[in-house]
């Protein structure tokens, strides 16, 4: 657990840097306002847009503590989102559009959880075919067009409804995220995964369901993706299956990664992870709402300062450095 | 356990030579299939008198509504005239569109019709097309060659000139005075940087037009509505109008204005670029104030240019596309004779 603290002080920092920064340069950053019954402000909006990153967050770092990964997630959401908008279209009722894009969320984690832990496929070939085909999927279901949802359809609500004020989607991501971590350390299911990813052959010998723990990662996963792609159709009122989740494999697993888990598996934090999305989507966030002088950044930028912060944050997280520092502490003395 | 584990892998690797015969043979099946059909209507083609024109077309893939419409219309426009149309669709790959065109030339093909996906690297390529003789006429997107005798023609929008439009209808509503902020298209993107030089250029003149937030939505309804309420959040009530790049991002704006607790298309005035049929229900919906059309039915001029060139004319080395400008007035009557 102390282990797990420590891991925590490095992305904590980097929020708080990052925190200061805006409170410095905008100092609206902080401002919460009531709209129409709605929390409005910065740091809502960052929950907010960063809920799907967040979700998915969550799933990938159970399948990257079995020494996995799942790239077909950006997908999945897509597919989702298709499946919902398309069926809503035709007449079905909110009831069978959720369930129909959840099944499939599920059914896609459970056709790569079965390639991987049944048939042996690497993960990252596994979830590669279903990230290619995925996408043609959701456009095969889409004609390749967006399909709008009708503004007063009940289904919205996951997007755009709130609680006590607060947005639908940071209630979900932050429900899934608190349910996850009580779920994963509170019985052994943590230990047990981070056993699968630590070292299989072991956990086999010590009559671990190796198969069963990894097939459930995956369909998880697949849930949390379904769950994502509903969120993002509802934000826009569309099912979008060109964009819906486009390039979000790579951020959550970035998110993950800044969380301080290892990406050869046996070791995952929940928190980590929940810090690691919120910091990517801080950043975003920061970049778009940043002003110099009645400029913008430049659009050329976004990326590298993304890109920078990330190296700089693993960098200071990485073994070596830390080995690093005692040498120099010792060299000052 | 060691032997356990070999009889495990020759197992694997038997399953393994089982399921690549297996996809062996579906691919031969495929190609005899292939074959059979192809030679079947090259037999019905020779059997008919005058052979019909057997036109390549390279399309770069099928990643929004817009390209849609553009493929749908060569397709029509060929079947209209009768052409023989072979549509390779590219998935976003130039090696994809390389292979198309090498491909197109083996076949013989009279005219090559060509959606570049990037701008450079057609020169070798495009060099064996022009050895064998064969037209190749650029769709809506241009490449950088040394030798421009490599294409005949290229049929486009002109970008910075829908840029312009947009900004001299929202220099005209703004009455020359306003703060606007931009969503712009994915950086790099031809549309997106001309689109951006055209808008600056329409607005130089107007000294009280101001350009005070421009990010990138990414050509995205999401991003597009994510950019938007970070806008409306780090200057309330400063915002006066919107530019978006394409329509999609557009309607991304509007929900987050309408969210915001303001009416888009009155507090806040948006102007955008496509005039695709979601652009023209938000306009009569009061929510979207002007599109500038960039038309992608260019299958007409296509073929009026394949047509020509097989007929020994010479064309102009670049034809524009007429885009129009369409606002709420208007929006109403000309909403169903849109075709995308």
């Amino acid at each position: 657990m102390r282990e797990i603290g420590r891991h925590l002080l490095w992305p904590l920092a980097a929020l708080a840097i990052l925190l200061a920064f805006n409170a410095l340069r905008d100092p609206a950053f902080f401002h919460l306002r009531l709209v129409e019954g709605r929390l409005t402000g910065a740091m809502i909006d960052i929950l907010n847009q960063g809920a799907p990153v967040l979700l998915l967050a969550l799933g990938m770092t159970l399948v990257i503590g079995t020494g996995g990964i799942d790239l077909s997630v950006g997908a999945v959401m897509a597919v989702a989102g298709a499946v919902a908008a398309d069926l809503l279209h035709s007449g079905a009722s909110t009831a069978t559009a959720l369930a129909a894009a959840v099944g499939a969320g599920l059914a896609a984690g459970l056709w790569n959880g079965s390639l991987i832990a049944l048939v042996g496929l690497s993960p990252i070939v596994a979830t590669l075919i279903l990230m290619v085909a995925g996408r043609g999927i959701a456009q095969l279901v889409s004609n390749g067009e967006i399909i709008d949802i009708a503004p007063d359809a009940a289904i919205l609500a996951i997007g755009r409804g709130t609680v006590l004020g607060l947005p639908f989607p940071v209630l979900i991501a932050l429900g899934a995220a608190a349910a996850l971590a009580g779920v994963a350390r509170l019985t052994s299911l943590g230990l047990f995964i981070e056993c699968v990813g630590g070292n299989e052959q072991a956990s086999r010998y010590a009559g671990l369901a190796v198969r069963s723990i990894r097939l459930a990662a995956y369909a998880l996963m697949g849930v949390l993706a379904a769950i994502a792609g509903l969120i993002d159709a509802a934000d826009i009122a569309a099912a979008d299956a060109n964009n819906c989740g486009l390039y979000l494999e790579l951020d959550s697993i970035l998110a993950v990664v800044i969380g301080g888990a290892a990406l050869t598996g046996g070791r995952f934090s929940i928190a980590g992870s929940l810090l690691g999305a919120i910091i990517i989507q801080t950043i975003s966030t920061s970049i778009l709402r940043a002003d110099f002088g009645g400029r913008s950044v430049p659009v050329e930028l976004n990326l590298i300062i993304k890109a920078t912060f990330v190296l700089a944050l693993c960098l200071v997280q990485s073994s070596e450095w830390r080995r690093w520092r005692p040498l120099r502490r010792s060299a000052a003395a | 356990m060691p032997r356990n584990a070999s009889t495990r892998s020759r197992d694997g690797s038997r399953r393994r030579h089982a399921s690549v015969l297996l996809l062996t043979c579906a691919a031969i099946a495929a190609c005899v299939f292939a074959f059979a059909s192809c030679s079947k209507k090259s037999s019905s083609d020779s059997g008919s008198e005058s052979k019909p024109l057997v036109v390549g077309f390279s399309q770069i893939g099928a990643e929004s509504s817009w390209r849609t419409a553009e493929t749908k219309s060569i397709r029509d426009e060929a079947k209209k005239r009768g052409v023989d149309l072979r549509l390779y669709d590219a998935q976003q790959k130039q090696e994809n569109q390389i292979k198309a065109i090498n491909s197109f030339i083996a076949q013989r093909v009279d005219a090559i019709i060509l959606a570049p996906v990037v701008e450079t690297g057609w020169e070798p390529v495009l060099t064996q097309a022009k050895a064998a003789g064969i037209p190749v006429i650029l769709v809506d997107r241009g490449v950088k060659v040394s030798d421009d005798s490599l294409y005949t023609t290229l049929i486009a929008s002109d970008f910075v000139a829908e840029g312009r439009m947009a900004a001299q209808w929202l220099a005209k509503a703004l009455n020359g005075a306003g703060n606007i902020v931009e969503l712009q298209g994915t950086p790099g993107s031809a549309p997106a940087s001309d689109r951006k030089k055209g808008f600056e250029e329409g607005i130089a003149p107007h000294a009280g037009l101001k350009i005070t937030r421009s990010q990138t939505g990414e050509f995205t309804r999401a991003k597009g509505k994510e950019v938007m309420e970070a806008f409306l959040k780090a200057a309330p009530g400063q915002v006066n109008a919107v530019y978006a790049h394409n329509d999609d991002m557009a309607l991304g704006a509007i929900q987050a204005i309408e969210e915001a607790g303001l009416k888009p298309g009155t507090d806040i005035l948006i102007v955008s670029i496509d005039g695709v049929r979601a652009a023209f229900e938000a306009m009569v919906a009061g929510k979207l104030n002007c599109t500038v059309e960039c038309n992608p039915l260019l299958g007409p001029a296509a073929f009026d240019a394949v047509e020509m060139v097989l007929a020994g004319e010479t064309l102009p080395k670049n034809i524009v596309v007429q885009d129009r400008v369409f606002d709420q007035s208007t929006a109403a009557e000309v909403i169903d004779s849109r075709e995308y």
